[in-house]
């Protein structure tokens, strides 16, 4: 039984395990050529477990140490995680002593299987969801140590590997865009998101683009009445 | 920056992390009613997070300096309709994400290097 639901997580995780360990190999990589030794990546992807958020802090790292400006671009970059938190607040529902391990590990990749994920009877729905979130907390770690050791002993041109957050979007967006009907919430995201960018520039679009993806399904409730399932 | 204000600081970005994903399991706790339109609001949000990511992932070439002059931004616009036919073709996600990536490389590294200094 138990091992049953593990196998079916591993398998869920699987393209997550490819991508978190390129994705992480890379962050050990670019901490690597920012002069950190591979313990940071290490220890970063074990505790913030949060990919933009640790690409972010490897600059902050380099800056004047300024504990007030980290803690809000932390919220800033992670304000999602608020409306993940409430859009699992049933799946998360009565799952006992390990919700709060759910809860620190749901990043991106972690929220979406659990969110989308539909299970049969007779698999332990929360014994899935936490091989999930566990396994995907390994790949990471995992990725960004062998990244951040690798880099002692190869060099290449680094120059736009950073890319690879982009690649990791696009693609979960697309993955999303083919499995729902209504395209809306997805277009209002994008575009609430170019335009803010446009008008406040790059380091403070974030807040006012919550705002109006908010303020768009505020003003258009037919949106919120219409069934776009996260089961 | 000294060990100790760098340790500070990752201390400071989890505890920022972990502010953002516990909050809402804090303000409606297990037992308390949702409200109908916070339930609601928590399955489409999901669409238009993924929609912000994309943008927030770019958001040092999407500004209207780069737009306006041009050429800025050309290596990521060809390699995003890259990733999305790729992942349209093959659903593949680690495919489309390596491929995309290594594109991306390529593009500015060898191709568009006097733009991209």
């Amino acid at each position: 039984m138990k091992l049953k639901t593990f196998k079916l997580a591993l398998t869920y995780t699987m393209p997550i395990c490819a991508g978190f360990l390129f994705l992480g190999i890379s962050y050990g990589f670019l901490m690597q050529s920012k002069g950190f030794s591979f313990v940071y990546p290490m220890l970063t992807s074990f505790f913030v477990f949060a990919g933009s958020m640790e690409f972010v802090t490897a600059d902050l790292l380099l800056e004047p140490f300024n504990p007030l400006h980290a803690f809000i671009l932390t919220l800033i970059v992670n304000a999602r995680h608020i409306f993940y938190g409430i859009s699992m607040l049933k799946k998360y529902a009565n799952t006992g002593k390990i919700k709060p391990y759910l809860i620190f590990g749901m990043c991106d990749e972690s929220f979406s299987i659990n969110c989308t994920t539909r299970l049969p009877d007779d698999v332990d729905k929360t014994l899935f969801m936490f091989f999930v979130t566990f396994l995907n907390h390994i790949w990471w770690v995992l990725g960004s140590t062998i990244g951040g050791l690798l880099g002692y002993v190869i060099h290449f041109n680094t120059k736009g590997i950073d890319f690879v957050l982009t690649a990791l979007f696009v693609t979960l967006f697309v993955n999303q865009w083919n499995e729902s009907k209504n395209h809306n919430p997805a277009l209002a995201g994008l575009f609430s998101a170019l335009i803010c960018l446009l008008i406040f520039g790059p380091e403070g679009f974030v807040i006012p683009s919550m705002f109006l993806i908010l303020l768009y399904f505020l003003t258009d409730k037919k949106q919120l009445a219409r069934r776009v399932e996260c089961r | 920056m000294p060990l100790i204000e760098r340790v500070l600081t990752i201390v400071i970005v989890v505890f920022g992390t972990m502010f953002t994903r516990f909050i809402s399991f804090m303000i409606f706790p297990e037992g308390k009613r949702v409200p109908v339109y916070i339930i609601r609001l928590g399955r489409v949000l999901p669409y238009s997070m993924m929609g912000l990511l994309v943008v927030y992932s770019m958001k040092n070439v999407l500004i209207k300096e780069n737009l306006l002059a041009g050429n800025h931004g050309i290596a990521e616009l060809i390699s995003v309709i890259f990733i999305i036919l790729l992942q349209k073709w093959k659903k593949n996600m680690l495919l489309s994400i390596l491929l995309g990536t290594v594109f991306y490389m390529f593009l500015v590294q060898k191709i568009f290097v006097h733009i991209y200094m």
